[in-house]
C-alpha cells in the first residue's frame, strides 16, 4: 500500500460487495415468492434477474423477495421500486422478459408499458 | 461471482458460538446447497452484536431482520419461508414488553438507546474481511496520519478530541503519548494490553473479536506518533478467538503492505508479535505485563521508574488498549468528536466503546 488512492480503490470495490447492508441503491427490484409465484416460475424469474443484473454490472440495484401478493392469475409478479417514483409492477414475467425490463427499464429508464399490470401503490 | 440477494450477519462472538452458532452455520451451508440457493446467499460471521441472551442471534440484510435463540431445527424454516418465499418466520423474533412482535434490529430498543463508538462495525462486518473493514472507511486515518501530518500533530489532534483511557483513572491519552514521544530511546514499543481480567468484563474481547483491524489501524497510529516501530499484542488465553483474528488481522495487513515497511509510502515501519497471557490476574498491570512479556516472571513493580520513561533497559514502553479504538474515529471524521457525546452527563470527554 503505497497511496491514499489505492486505499480508495480497494474501499469502492468493497463497498460494491457489502451493498445489501444498506448502502446507496437506486432501484430495488422485488420478486413476489407466494405459493403461487413459485409454482408460476418465480425462482426462474428471481435468478433470470440476479443474472442479468450482475451481468451488466449494475451496481446500485437491489433484488430481493415478498410474500404473496394477491395477484395470482397473474403470477410471477415483480414490482419495481423507485425513490421518488410510482411504483410500477409487471405481471405474467419470465427470464425472456426480464432481459427486457432490465434492459428498458432499470438500464434506460423507460417502462415496459406492455407487461405493466399496475402502477402505484 | 453471481450476484447476492440476501446478507446474512450470523452473530460469531463468544457467547453465540458457545450458545450454538457454528452448528448453525454448518446447517444453513448443508440446506441452501440442497435447495440449490447457495449462490445467491452471504453467510458471514461477525463479532458479537450485543444481546448475548438472546443468543444465537443474526440478522438478515436487506430487511434488517433480526431473529434470536435460533437453533438448527429453525434453519429449514428460515431459508423455506424467509429465503424463498420472502415471509420472515415471526416466531424466532423478539417480542417487547407488550409483546408486540419487533421485526428488525434497528427497532430493538435495546439499541436505539446506544450510540456505538469504538464498537460501531462489531456485528456489522465479518471480522475476518479486511476489505470490509476498509469499505467503512478502515486504515484512511492511518493513511491520512502518515502521508500528511508529523507525530507531534498527531498527538495535538488526540489532544484537542480530549480523548482519554477507559480504565477507572481516565489518563489523558495524548500526555501518555507525549511522554513517550518525548523519552529518547534506541527502541520504543508498544503494547496493546488484552489481558482483560476484571470479572465479567468483555468490552475487550468484543472489540478484539469484532472489529480487530480497527485496533492495529489504532495501534500503528499511536506508535508512528510516539515513535514506536514494535507493538505487541498481549492478549489472554481465555480469549482464543480473540487471538486467533488478531493473528489473521496482521497477516491480511500485512499482505496489503499495511504493515511492514514503508507503510502507505512513509518512512514509517511497524512490525508486531502476539503474546499470550498466562491467566494471571496481576498480568494486567502495566509493569508485570511487560515483566511477563519480557519473559521474566509476572510481577509488578513500583513506580518510578515508569514505562513511558524510563524502564528496563531505558526502553520506553505504552500500555493502552481501548483507546486506539477510538482514536481512529477521532482522527478521520471529527478532531472534537468525543466532546459531542458525553459532555452533558459527565462532563469531562470521554472515549465510548
Amino acid at each position: 500500500m503505497k497511496t491514499l488512492n489505492e486505499l480508495k480503490m480497494i474501499r469502492e470495490k468493497a463497498q460494491e460487495a457489502m451493498k445489501l447492508r444498506g448502502a446507496n441503491t437506486r432501484i430495488k427490484i422485488v420478486v413476489g415468492m407466494g405459493t403461487s409465484g413459485i409454482a408460476m416460475g418465480a425462482r426462474e424469474v428471481m435468478k433470470a434477474f440476479l443474472e442479468e443484473i450482475s451481468g451488466r454490472n449494475l451496481t446500485d440495484v437491489l433484488v430481493t423477495q415478498t410474500g404473496e401478493k394477491g395477484l395470482s392469475s397473474m403470477e410471477p409478479v415483480v414490482d419495481i421500486i423507485e425513490e421518488d417514483k410510482p411504483k410500477i409492477t409487471y405481471g405474467n414475467m419470465n427470464p425472456e422478459k426480464v432481459k427486457k425490463v432490465v434492459l428498458e427499464h432499470i438500464v434506460n429508464g423507460s417502462i415496459v408499458a406492455e407487461f405493466v399490470v399496475a402502477t402505484g401503490d | 461471482m453471481s450476484l447476492k440477494r440476501i446478507d446474512l450477519l450470523l452473530c460469531c462472538g463468544s457467547g453465540c458460538i458457545s450458545a450454538g452458532a457454528l452448528k448453525i452455520k454448518e446447517r444453513f451451508l448443508q440446506v441452501l446447497k440442497d435447495k440449490g440457493l447457495a449462490g445467491e446467499i452471504n453467510i458471514i460471521e461477525t463479532g458479537c452484536m450485543g444481546p448475548c441472551d438472546y443468543g444465537p442471534v443474526m440478522v438478515i440484510y436487506p430487511e434488517g431482520v433480526f431473529y434470536q435463540k435460533v437453533t438448527p431445527v429453525d434453519v429449514d424454516e428460515i431459508v423455506e419461508e424467509h429465503f424463498i418465499k420472502g415471509r420472515p418466520v415471526f416466531r424466532l423474533m423478539i417480542q417487547d414488553a407488550d409483546q408486540q412482535i419487533i421485526q428488525t434490529a434497528k427497532k430493538i430498543p435495546f439499541y436505539q438507546k446506544q450510540v456505538k463508538v469504538a464498537l460501531e462495525n462489531c456485528g456489522y462486518i465479518d471480522p475476518e474481511s479486511i476489505d470490509e473493514y476498509i469499505a467503512l472507511g478502515g486504515y484512511e486515518a492511518l493513511g491520512t496520519v502518515l502521508t500528511s501530518m508529523t507525530p507531534q500533530q498527531t498527538i495535538d489532534v488526540v489532544k484537542r478530541s480530549g480523548l482519554r483511557g477507559r480504565g477507572g483513572g481516565g489518563f489523558p491519552t495524548h500526555i501518555k503519548w507525549q511522554m513517550v514521544h518525548d523519552a529518547q530511546a534506541k527502541q520504543k514499543y508498544i503494547i496493546c494490553n488484552g489481558d482483560e481480567g476484571d470479572p465479567g468484563a468483555f468490552m475487550d474481547r468484543s472489540l478484539l473479536e469484532g472489529d480487530p483491524h480497527r485496533i492495529l489501524e489504532g495501534m500503528m497510529i499511536s506508535a508512528y506518533a510516539i515513535g514506536a516501530t514494535v507493538g505487541f499484542f498481549y492478549i489472554r488465553a481465555e480469549y482464543p478467538l480473540a487471538i486467533k483474528r488478531i493473528k489473521y488481522a496482521i497477516e491480511q495487513a500485512k499482505e496489503m503492505g499495511l504493515m511492514g515497511e514503508n507503510i502507505f509510502g512513509s518512512d514509517f515501519c511497524f512490525e508486531t508479535e502476539v503474546r499470550t497471557g498466562a491467566g494471571a490476574f496481576v498480568c494486567g498491570e502495566e509493569t508485570a505485563l511487560i515483566a511477563s512479556i519480557e519473559g521474566n516472571r509476572g510481577n509488578p513493580s513500583p513506580k518510578p521508574p515508569y514505562p513511558s520513561k524510563d524502564f528496563g533497559e531505558c526502553q520506553p514502553w505504552s500500555t493502552t488498549s481501548r483507546p486506539w479504538a477510538t482514536s481512529r474515529p477521532s482522527l478521520s471524521k471529527a478532531p472534537n468528536g468525543f466532546l459531542r457525546w458525553e459532555r452533558k452527563p459527565a462532563r469531562v470527554p470521554r472515549s465510548l466503546l
